[in-house]
């Protein structure tokens, strides 16, 4: 009966959890800002939030690219059919690794780094201190914070395509010596802008959001001790992870799953 | 001399607040703050127990008590950070819990706080701390922010420290900015949260010092909160002294110093033992010790 009522509890806990970050949401995309105040907030977050994670972007992808040159060349050589790299790397980063890896970096490095520094704000009492001067957190400090991440993961997961399939290329076409003619054509004729880069499009859409909501929210909702910042990070990254994988698998099964 | 922004005076007529003055200059004399039955609890413990309580305009209230027993969530209260489960909490007329939000931060415009850790934000400049306010309520060309702003920094003796970050700051250094910060908008109600708590002798004096003279000078009403018996008494007008969810005595400093209750006199004196006892409630000593029966 314990056991039972310990699973009711947790479930209750999980519902209230659920129900505050909804409302917390609602609190930070409801609330407009003057553009001549919430636009140099929404710059400072993007350059931190977005540019200072361009080197781990570009730095993975081009390695994954890299990779997946190296592993298609040796998989598609048994069958004579090296020449359709280009089209395999360009359909794997595009579809499904840009958008995801980008999402668990951007997890790790932002998220992570935003849940701290909003938590630890919550611990030194400057988001108090805010509210105490008329000045509302949620606006000031939350929602730059959300609309930096949700605008910059998609930027990031396009660049990461780009460099993965450079370095694809590099290692495919300069380095294993696959024709550069048809590494190009057999991309340009099966990547589909509507079907496959659209459609990667609106999965980094998806999870930019949804790592940015779970980030800020579990830092203004950390209990405000040196523990309690600790625990909110590592709940930031294991769930966003969890999410984004999660939300790939649904999201590919609506967009590619007629079979 | 008067200035304004966009509608407040930047400078208030100096001199000290006394009740004689208050009615020569036809102040109004009726409480700043109100608290009637107040009753608010955090889970199952109930931290007040029905307090009512008036703020005087102009002076300087200390509320004191032991550490625990809600006297920085009173000024949460007071602040509309928390809402109360019941009784009601007015500010300068307004019914705070009451308030939608938007009426409620402007009502925050009028009100200053000093936080325990000073708050201030850690990755910008003390004259962008003092600043932001300014920036943000007002519409101020730069040059005349840079002068308030350095104004409120001679206040409280930091112009010299405008360019430094908050992390080059000793303890006492970050409270004065942080003060100077929450006297930017000229408000005319600030709270003081444990404004003395782990400051040096200097540094203590220093505040005593600017707490009093900006009471004075700006004819704000002050709320102290603060478990420092001697430095509070020196300084404030009216106390009160908090305990049990309730308020246990409340008056002039001479009228608190000669308050029939023990629980008052055991905080005001420091006594280890007496209606707050030593011990924390436990089993029977003879239980522990396995005499009369073990217990766990």
């Amino acid at each position: 009966m314990e056991k039972l009522a310990a699973i009711g509890r947790l479930g209750l806990d999980i519902f209230a959890s659920l129900g505050r970050s909804g409302r917390f949401l609602a609190g930070v995309l409801g609330g407009v800002s003057k553009p001549s105040v919430a636009f140099p907030l929404l710059l400072k977050q993007l350059y931190s939030i977005g540019v200072l994670s361009l080197a781990i972007i570009v730095v993975s992808g081009l390695f994954i690219g890299m990779v997946l040159g190296l592993q298609g060349y040796t998989i598609l050589s048994d069958y004579g059919s090296e020449a359709a790299i280009g089209q395999m790397i360009a359909l794997t980063l595009v579809r499904e690794l840009g958008p995801v890896v980008t999402a668990l970096l951007f997890a790790g490095r932002a998220g992570s780094a935003l849940t701290a520094e909003i938590g630890l704000m919550k611990t030194t009492e400057q988001l108090s201190s805010m509210e105490m001067m008329g000045v509302d957190p949620l606006r000031r400090v939350i929602a730059p914070r959300l609309w930096a991440g949700f605008i910059a993961v998609p930027i990031l997961a396009a660049v990461f395509s780009v460099v993965g399939i450079w370095g694809g290329m590099l290692v495919g076409v300069e380095w294993l010596g696959v024709f550069e003619g048809s590494f190009w054509g057999n991309m340009q004729s099966s990547v589909s802008f509507t079907k496959d880069v659209l459609n990667g499009v609106i999965k980094s859409v998806v999870f930019g959001f949804v790592c940015s909501w779970i980030a800020v929210y579990q830092g203004y909702d950390c209990v405000p001790t040196s523990a309690g910042i600790s625990s909110a990070t590592t709940k930031t990254v294991v769930y966003s992870s969890l999410a984004v994988l999660g939300l790939d698998f649904v999201l590919t099964a609506v967009m590619f799953g007629d079979f | 001399m008067y200035a304004h922004i966009e509608g407040r005076s930047l400078f208030r007529e100096a001199g000290p607040v006394t009740p004689g003055r208050l009615l020569e200059t036809g102040m109004d004399t009726s409480p700043y703050i109100e608290l009637r039955d107040v009753v608010f609890s955090r889970g199952d413990h109930r931290i007040f127990d029905g307090v009512s309580l008036d703020i005087p305009r102009g002076k300087i209230t200390a509320i004191m008590g032991p550490s625990g027993t809600g006297k920085t969530t009173l000024l949460r209260l007071i602040g509309g950070q928390l809402r109360p489960d019941s009784g009601t909490i007015t500010v300068a007329g307004e019914d705070v819990p009451g308030l939608k939000r938007k009426a409620l931060y402007r009502l925050r415009e009028k009100m200053g706080m000093l936080f325990q850790s000073g708050a201030l934000f850690t990755d910008i400049s003390v004259f962008e701390n003092v600043a932001f306010p300014l920036r943000v309520h007002t519409s101020l060309p730069e040059d005349m922010i840079r002068d308030i702003v350095l104004m409120k920094l001679e206040a409280v003796g930091l112009r010299g420290a405008r360019d430094l970050m908050p992390a080059e700051l000793s303890g006492g250094m970050t409270r004065r900015v942080a003060l100077a910060r929450s006297i930017a908008l000229d408000p005319e109600l600030i709270m003081y949260d444990e404004p003395f708590t782990g400051q040096d002798p200097i540094a203590m004096g220093v505040l005593i010092k600017l707490i009093r003279d900006l009471n004075s000078s700006m004819g704000l009403t002050s709320v102290m909160v603060s478990h420092d018996v001697k430095e509070s008494l020196s300084i404030c007008h009216y106390a009160c002294i908090v305990a049990d969810g309730q308020i246990i005595g409340e008056g002039t400093p001479e009228e608190i110093q000669a308050h029939p209750s023990e629980q008052v006199q055991q905080f005001l004196h420091g006594h280890p033992d007496g209606p707050v006892p030593f011990h924390y409630p436990a089993v029977d000593a003879g239980q522990d010790w396995g005499i009369t029966g073990r217990s766990r």
